[in-house]
């Protein structure tokens, strides 16, 4: 690799703009410009120098900055247009005719197209997560290209600089000075004072703080790489669980996803606000939109299978008793699980009286368990009733069939055999709410319903994820960095003594070019140094160096 | 006195204040030499912060008196989010006015966090008691933390404005001028929106109608501005109220359509009223007061506050949400809506950072991004919730 020698004999890695040792500059671009390019001190970066090979063009497409901004604005732009409809996810359908069919009907021909052309399921869409990849790419390569030279050019750094170097600063004085040893060491004592760490050479003075904050950058886009990790080892088995179940009162269920751990729904209650439980000042609002929900509570225990237990034993341990309501999960070994959703009065049972339809003179009752119907309920003196089929949400014949929509016993329906001592043989009866067919003739003998019991039911979610300290950190690292970068900012002043005598002054700071004059004109003042002049600041109102009153 | 009536005179009190700071301010400004600020001057420019100052104390009064009454932070609703945030934008040009010792940033923030009072203050006031989702002190912690990062973001687009309006030629027919005059006239929509709703408020205008929902169930809609637009279906209920003109599809929410078209007439009957009396471009009638503004520190001002937004942003709405979210809705991140909208602010920042550091992106162009910018956050705050339904829409 060919390097470049500067007059003072240095000699720098190609693609140095800046002279590392004396601060001359060395490029044909950076001797053109009236001010020097500071970003990396002038080192030479990677992506500038290494131009050939086909590993070189794709480093370089990832580090340039153009290309991090342009996958940022795609990532926006994506962002947006998914929010122009409901995602997917959010909208009530089973699959993707149902989900199709839902577009359509709510949002017309757009709603059609943006479901057709996959924007529905944007953010679970192949390019979407690889937009999200190509970001984490260029972080990674960005901050090697720049991080290290940055890191070296810093580290290695003169104090004495070539005049060159100083006039090229936007902070920038020269002039005559009395006693100029004496200046110097007053602006020394005074930058002390503003904690600024001095370093001299030979008639020069470097005084410098807060360089760490030049990492910032850096440190937080090592958070997001670390945040981005965790989010791709979600798809690693094991490490998420995502599973959420229905529990109805009075049940006891495994835990979906959760091997060996039991709950037990001991009651769910749902409360609203009223005038009467709630303080008076809420009360405007009650009479404006009238009853708002309180609380949704599922009381639960938990219970555990002992680690001993033989495959297949239904042993229990009682963990523990807990009331889940929303934003606090019951929390065990990793697992939470959430209060997410609800159903009231499910029906539970429902209770018949088997009668004579003409006297309704009735052969006794029975109670039908609607999650788990008997075959046959005997109900003595020869009477009996038989269930032949249960369709527990009941939508309608087809082809002469009744149809469940779910499992779930929204609309029971039963197809009945009725044995009596008159009608031995049986009579078969079809009964839905408010509705009974004797497919078989006229009968005797109907099912008349007599009442029935409800209880609630409970959605619960359960999640467990591992990835959440590794996101966790990525996350607190990240605002570290942010905080490291731009709260803090990399102050430098250089003073030096000149062939003829006089004293040169530069500053230069990343960020807070203000923060950077108060403390600098602090310096001046006290020392008598040479007023500095901003060469970026064309409307120069800067004159008395305060930022004052008089600045607006 | 009750706390919520006192809590009401608080929020009064500031709102007035934050009317005479702005004049002050203006004095402060005012004058024709170019850089030197005169001693009158400096007078106008102490009094208008002391001022600034007292509103903004009576605004935290009002806060703290909120919160006692309701035993939640005032931050849960549209009227109270909106009013927070108005808070805290003028916190936010204190907080400016003493690291920069500019007058012109409180001259353009104030009536900026007037109109935004001024538009908290036609949604229903009434303290809410909280559903299940939102009570968790998250909800305070994370929503005032987002609050203030964007009250500090939203400064760089003060800055910005000023910038322009003493950059971009008004003489000539440029692009520049064009949208600049365009910022203006939204400004002035909202004004529109707020004499609308308070005029038809004031004088007690009530339709209802009956229509069918998108899931095709009755339901029933209060009107408070003279329909223009019908629900799906609607049948008045009130006697001797207008016609709709059109009947909208289920999916569309007519009634805030209605208020929005009504808010279109009357902002640009206002605007036109502005252009014909004066017969100048709004844009070209505030040109003077910045005319004194240094562009240098505007442009300064205009980064530092988003160096010192962003990181608050950034814990704010993005990881005390995800802590939140992930308590109340068992998942850190959901592409809800608002979620997305904070996200798309975020990297519109970050976009700002990287333009800025790396590409050179100073001065004109960094001040039309800062402005945008705001325009991000004013359509998080007023669309996403109120037209984007989500699991955060406070409708
Ligand atoms: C959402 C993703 C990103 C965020 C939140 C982010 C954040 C930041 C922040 C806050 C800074 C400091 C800016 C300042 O102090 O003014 C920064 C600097 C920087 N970022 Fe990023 N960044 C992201 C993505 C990227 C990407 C994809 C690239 C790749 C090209 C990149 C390249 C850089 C560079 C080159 C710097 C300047 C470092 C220096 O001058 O020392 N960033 N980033």
């Amino acid at each position: 690799m060919s390097s470049i020698k500067c007059e003072c004999g240095h000699v720098n890695p190609e693609g140095t703009d800046i002279c590392q040792n004396c601060g001359r500059p060395l490029s044909k671009e950076e001797k053109e410009k009236r001010l020097a390019d500071m970003r990396y001190d002038g080192a030479a970066i990677r992506s500038m120098t290494h131009k050939r090979s086909i590993v070189d063009k794709v480093w370089n497409f990832f580090s340039s900055v153009k290309i991090g901004v342009s996958i940022i604005i795609a990532i926006l732009v994506a962002a947006a247009i998914g929010t122009f409809l409901p995602q997917v996810f959010y909208v009530p359908a089973a699959n993707e005719a149902q989900a199709a069919q839902y577009y359509e009907e709510h949002y017309g021909t757009f709603g059609k197209i943006y479901n057709a052309l996959g924007l529905s399921d944007l953010y679970g869409s192949w390019w979407f997560m690889a937009l999200i990849g190509l970001l984490g790419i260029s972080l990674v390569v960005v901050s090697l290209d720049r991080g290290i030279p940055l890191y070296k050019s810093l580290k290695n750094q003169r104090v004495a600089r070539h005049p060159s170097f100083m006039k090229r600063q936007r902070l920038f004085g020269e002039g005559e000075v009395s006693d100029p040893d004496a200046a110097m060491a007053k602006a020394k004592q005074k930058l002390m004072e503003s904690r600024y760490r001095i370093r001299e050479e030979d008639g020069a003075i470097l005084a410098e703080k807060g360089r760490w904050s030049r990492w910032g950058p850096y440190v937080n886009h090592v958070g997001l790489i670390i945040f981005l990790l965790g989010v791709m080892l979600r798809a690693l088995p094991g490490f998420y669980v995502d599973e959420s179940m229905w529990i109805r009162e009075g049940e006891t269920l495994a835990v979906k996803g959760a091997p060996g751990l039991f709950v037990e729904n001991k009651g769910f209650s749902y409360e609203v606000y009223n005038k009467e439980n709630t303080d008076e000042v809420f009360g405007e609002a009650i009479d404006r939109v009238g009853t708002v929900a309180s609380k949704y509570q599922t009381d639960v225990a938990l219970y555990e299978q002992p680690e001993d237990a033989l495959p297949g034993s239904t042993e229990k341990e009682f963990v523990k008793d807990y009331s889940i309501v929303v934003n606090k999960p019951l929390k065990y070994e990793g697992y939470s699980i959430f209060q997410m959703d609800f159903k009231l009065d499910e029906l539970k049972s429902m209770t018949f009286a088997l009668q004579n339809k003409k006297d309704e003179k009735s052969k006794g009752e029975l109670t039908i368990n609607l999650a788990n119907p008997e075959k046959e309920y005997d109900l003595g003196n020869g009477s009996k009733v038989q269930v032949l089929d249960y369709y527990p949400d009941f939508n309608g014949f087809e082809d002469g069939e009744p149809q469940s929509a779910t499992p779930v016993p929204n609309n029971p329906a039963f197809l009945f055999k009725m044995f009596t001592p008159e009608k031995p043989e049986g009579e078969t009866s079809f009964v839905a709410i408010r509705q009974t067919l004797e497919p078989l003739g006229e009968n005797q003998y109907r099912m008349a319903f007599q009442s029935a019991e409800t209880r609630n039911v409970s959605g619960l979610t359960i999640r467990k994820d591992k990835t959440l300290p590794i996101i966790a950190l990525g996350g607190l690292i990240f605002l570290i960095g942010v905080a490291q970068g731009s709260y803090f900012n990399h102050r430098r002043f250089w003073i030096r003594k000149a062939d003829d005598g006089r004293l040169l002054v530069a500053g230069h700071t990343n960020k807070n070019w203000v923060a950077l004059k108060r403390e600098l004109d602090k310096a001046t003042e006290f020392a008598g140094l040479p007023a500095y002049h901003d060469q970026r600041d064309p409307e120069e109102e800067i004159e008395d160096h305060t930022e004052g009153e008089s600045k607006a | 006195m009750t706390l919520v009536s006192l809590s009401g005179y608080l929020l009064f009190i500031s709102f007035v204040a934050y009317l005479v700071g702005t004049f002050l301010f203006g004095g402060a400004v005012k004058g024709s030499k170019k850089d030197e600020a005169s001693a009158s001057n400096k007078r106008w420019g102490k009094a208008a912060i002391t001022v600034t100052i007292i509103g903004f104390a009576t605004h935290v009064g009002y806060f703290i008196t909120r919160w006692m009454a309701s035993g939640h932070a005032p931050v849960s609703n549209m009227f109270e989010f909106t009013t927070a945030f108005g808070m805290m934008l003028v916190g936010a040009s204190i907080l400016f006015y003493f690291l920069y010792r500019s007058a012109a940033i409180g001259l353009f923030a104030l009536p900026i966090a007037v109109i935004i009072l001024g538009y908290a203050a036609m949604f229903p006031k009434d303290i809410q008691p909280l559903i299940p989702a939102l009570q968790s002190y998250w909800l305070t912690v994370h929503v005032i933390t987002a609050a203030i990062g964007e009250s500090i973001l939203a400064i760089s687009a003060v800055a910005g404005l000023i910038y322009l309006l003493k950059n971009v030629d008004l003489t000539k027919r440029s692009k520049g001028r064009g949208w600049l005059e365009f910022i203006m006239y939204t400004l002035v929509l909202v004004v529109g929106f707020i004499v609308v709703s308070a005029g038809f408020g004031a004088s007690g205008y009530e339709a209802k109608f009956t229509y069918v929902d998108k899931n095709d169930k009755p339901a029933e809609m209060v009107y408070h501005n003279p329909p223009l637009f019908g629900m799906n279906e609607y049948e008045a209920k009130t006697e001797g109220v207008m016609e709709p003109i059109a009947e909208m599809p289920p999916i569309i929410n007519a009634k805030t359509l209605t208020t929005f078209v009504w808010s279109i007439l009357a902002g640009s009957v206002i605007y036109l009223l502005i252009r014909l009396i004066t017969r100048r471009r709004v844009a070209e009638l505030l040109q003077p007061l910045a005319k004194k503004a240094n562009s240098q520190l505007m442009d300064e001002i205009g980064y530092r506050s988003v160096l010192i937004g962003f990181p608050v942003f950034s814990l704010g709405a993005l990881v005390f949400a995800m802590i939140w979210a992930h308590e109340a809705w068992s998942r850190f991140w959901g592409w809800d809506p608002k979620e997305v909208w904070a996200l798309i602010t975020w990297l519109f920042y970050a976009a700002y950072l990287h333009l800025r550091l790396s590409r050179g992106w100073e001065g004109r162009k960094s001040a039309w991004l800062a402005v945008i910018g705001f325009a991000i956050i004013m359509f998080n705050l007023v669309a996403v919730n109120l037209v984007i339904a989500g699991l955060h829409s406070y409708a």
